[in-house]
């Protein structure tokens, strides 16, 4: 990458630690985002997978500033997010897509109030013709009837009301979109439907998406770099097809051959790694690597010291002891 | 004769303040013994509520209208309650999608894996208790004397899904019905319950009805498969024919629209159109207000299942017109 490739988004060392009450008045930190360091480029989509639990959607809420980070920094084009101000003027830039289209609408809203409820909040119009004028736009933009407008969420099914929602992130014309499990919830038929349009609108746009997603497959088809996280640390990250076809951690490659392939054939042949045991509690994470109570590689070193996340070879980044010796 | 269970042309309704919706809406299939049928299809395709008409747990407003479910012989639809909790839970078992909610958390592991078996089996107490044990160790559960003993709060997901399993095959049943039972899951887990399903069937020899909308887990485990839409049978075939010789355009759609590793840089193949609203089905195949190649006969009326070959059948027009300019072809 060379000097002035100024990455659009930079987070540096991100932590966020939850407060949990153990016994009657003792908190403990629930580390769920614990020293998570990325840079997104312009126009480039960052794919981040893990299993629930992993903090992948911490990493998304934190990065937007909906929790307040307990440590590290986010740049934004190369400037700290940190006072309100600041914070204000960069959710003008960056949005968000939630998970679930059922809940993430309000019911006493019209579509064209949830839709146009960021631009009343940033002030981004002169006149109500304006506003209306950008609602239109926008549902036209995501593949919404404009007559519509009037109608409440629960009019619409799970795809259209998907629609709404990246309606409403786009509604700032941001540069960044965090997009967080955005196409789970919806039927493999129009699950489709709604990739093809991130893609698209990347395109028109310029954006640039975090995509947050436990279907790998899906992710694979979208990113052009994923990142892998394991109880709230990332433990791996490289080019989506290089992850995809040559994971260098133990971890990734359970993760990768779990994947079902929509394919006879492929998972007859497929030798499966399967894991034993589950995530471990955050709460109560293992010494040294996090993964090595499930890791078929482990050895001694493995719980002593956390290994260092580290280039292995040029844009490949992993954090394993052993990762040159288990290949 | 091989044949478990046959269901032919079962038709089973809703009937709301809105109106009759039709779930299913004449389903015919028959399940072999030691045989893993996959059910694919989007929410609303009738594929649950195909497997609940089996068991008859369908909510109060359900009904099975018409139709007939035979199980090794015996015919379920009017069997009474009596016939059916003699079957239910000991020679059909179902597992449900959600492992949080289909355990009671007031009770322990223990006294609800022995439920099953008192009621089912002539065994006491202490032996109802060994094979609690036995049927957790069986699932892959570590300390199982101790395991017993604690409450469903004290497991992960993937260890209740587990236990959930182990309570279903503790009598022994024919038949296991999956209701989508990994998709609350994680992947690594998912694959953990996959090859646990595989193994116990091959151990056991019962036979599953595999009911699921993602076509991965359709490839990893099934034998065969039917493809629903809008309550209706689409298309059924071994899951080789499915797979890599669809003859129904729903199916065709279904397999072009999933990404795939090699679909990267490229845009996908949505079908297009918003899932069917089933209080206003139209009179022709389900399919045709979304299908790219509807033709007029589409839209006026339904195509008859037909045998595409020994292994496959499909409900689709254009196998009709395939087969006669095929038919033109060889007279001309």
């Amino acid at each position: 990458m060379a000097a002035n490739n100024q990455p659009l988004i930079e987070v540096r060392n991100l932590k966020e630690y939850f407060p949990v009450l153990v016994g009657m008045f003792r908190t403990k930190p629930l580390k769920a985002v614990d020293g998570v360091s990325f840079s997104i480029q312009k126009g480039e989509t960052l794919g981040l997978v893990g299993e629930s639990g992993c903090g992948k959607t911490t990493v998304g809420r934190t990065l937007l500033h909906l929790y307040k980070p307990t440590g590290g920094e986010i740049l934004y084009n190369g400037k700290p997010v940190q006072s309100k101000a600041d914070i204000m003027e960069f959710r003008k830039k960056a949005t968000m897509v939630f998970q679930d289209p059922y809940s993430s609408l309000n019911p006493r809203m019209t579509v064209s109030d949830i839709i146009g409820e960021p631009l009343d909040i940033h002030k981004m119009y002169g006149s109500p013709d304006e506003r209306r004028e950008k609602i239109l736009e926008l549902m036209r933009r995501v593949g919404l009837n404009s007559e519509h407008a009037a109608r409440y969420a629960h009019e619409f099914s799970g795809g259209q009301r998907q629609r709404i929602g990246i309606a409403r992130a786009l509604a700032l014309n941001p540069d960044f979109i965090v997009c967080d499990e955005p196409v789970s919830a919806l039927d493999v038929s129009i699950q489709a439907q709604v990739i093809n349009m991130f893609d698209e609108l990347q395109e028109q746009m310029g954006l640039t998406y975090l995509f947050i997603a436990h279907d790998i497959l899906v992710v694979r088809h979208i990113s052009d770099r994923i990142a892998v996280m394991y109880l709230g640390r990332m433990v791996e990250l490289a080019d989506a097809a290089e992850i995809y076809e040559r994971p260098l951690h133990p971890y990734t490659k359970s993760l990768m051959s779990a994947v079902p392939q929509p394919d006879p054939k492929t998972a007859r042949a497929n030798k499966r790694i399967v894991l034993t045991g589950d995530i471990p509690s955050p709460l109560n994470a293992p010494s040294g690597c996090p993964f090595r109570t499930r890791c078929a590689h482990a050895t001694e070193a493995c719980s002593a010291e956390m290994p260092e996340f580290k280039e292995v070879s040029p844009g490949h980044f992993a954090a394993c002891h052993r990762v040159g010796e288990v290949n | 004769m091989s044949t478990l269970l046959e269901v032919r042309d079962l038709h089973t309704s809703f009937f709301t303040p809105a109106g009759e919706v039709k779930a299913v809406n004449g389903v015919s299939f028959n399940l072999d013994r030691r045989k893993v049928l996959g059910i694919v299809g989007e929410s609303g395709s009738g594929k649950s509520v195909t497997a609940y008409s089996i068991m008859q747990i369908l909510e109060r407003t359900g009904k099975i209208v018409s139709g007939s479910i035979k199980f090794d012989g015996q015919e379920l639809v009017d069997a009474g309650e009596k016939v059916l909790k003699t079957i239910r839970g000991n020679r059909i078992s179902i597992i449900f999608q959600d492992p949080m909610t289909s355990l009671n958390p007031t009770y322990t592991i223990g006294h609800q894996l022995m439920e099953a078996i008192l009621l089912h089996t002539n065994r006491n107490r202490e032996q109802a208790k060994a094979r609690a044990v036995e049927m957790l160790r069986l699932v892959n559960i570590n300390e199982p004397e101790k395991r017993i003993k604690q409450y469903p709060f004290e497991f992960s997901g993937g260890m209740r899904q587990r236990i959930m399993i182990a309570m279903a095959l503790a009598c022994e049943p024919d038949i296991l019905i999956a209701d989508e039972p990994t998709t609350a899951l994680d992947v690594t887990i998912q694959a953990q319950i996959l090859e646990l399903m595989k193994s116990l069937q091959e151990e056991l020899g019962m036979a599953i009805i595999m009911i699921t909308h993602d076509l991965g887990v359709v490839a990893q485990l099934c034998d065969e498969v039917i493809v629903m839409y809008a309550g209706s049978i689409c298309e059924q075939g071994t899951a080789d024919e499915i797979f890599y010789n669809p003859r129904h355009e729903y199916t065709k759609g279904l397999l072009r629209s999933i990404p795939t590793a090699g679909s990267a840089g490229t845009r996908l193949q949505p079908i297009s159109g918003t899932p069917i609203d089933l209080l206003n089905m139209p009179k022709g195949c389900p399919f045709a207000p979304r299908c790219d190649n509807a033709m007029k006969i589409c839209l006026s009326q339904r195509c008859e299942r037909a045998q595409i070959n020994a292994d496959h059948q499909a409900a689709c027009w254009m196998n009709v017109k395939a087969e006669m300019e095929a038919a033109k072809g060889g007279a001309s």
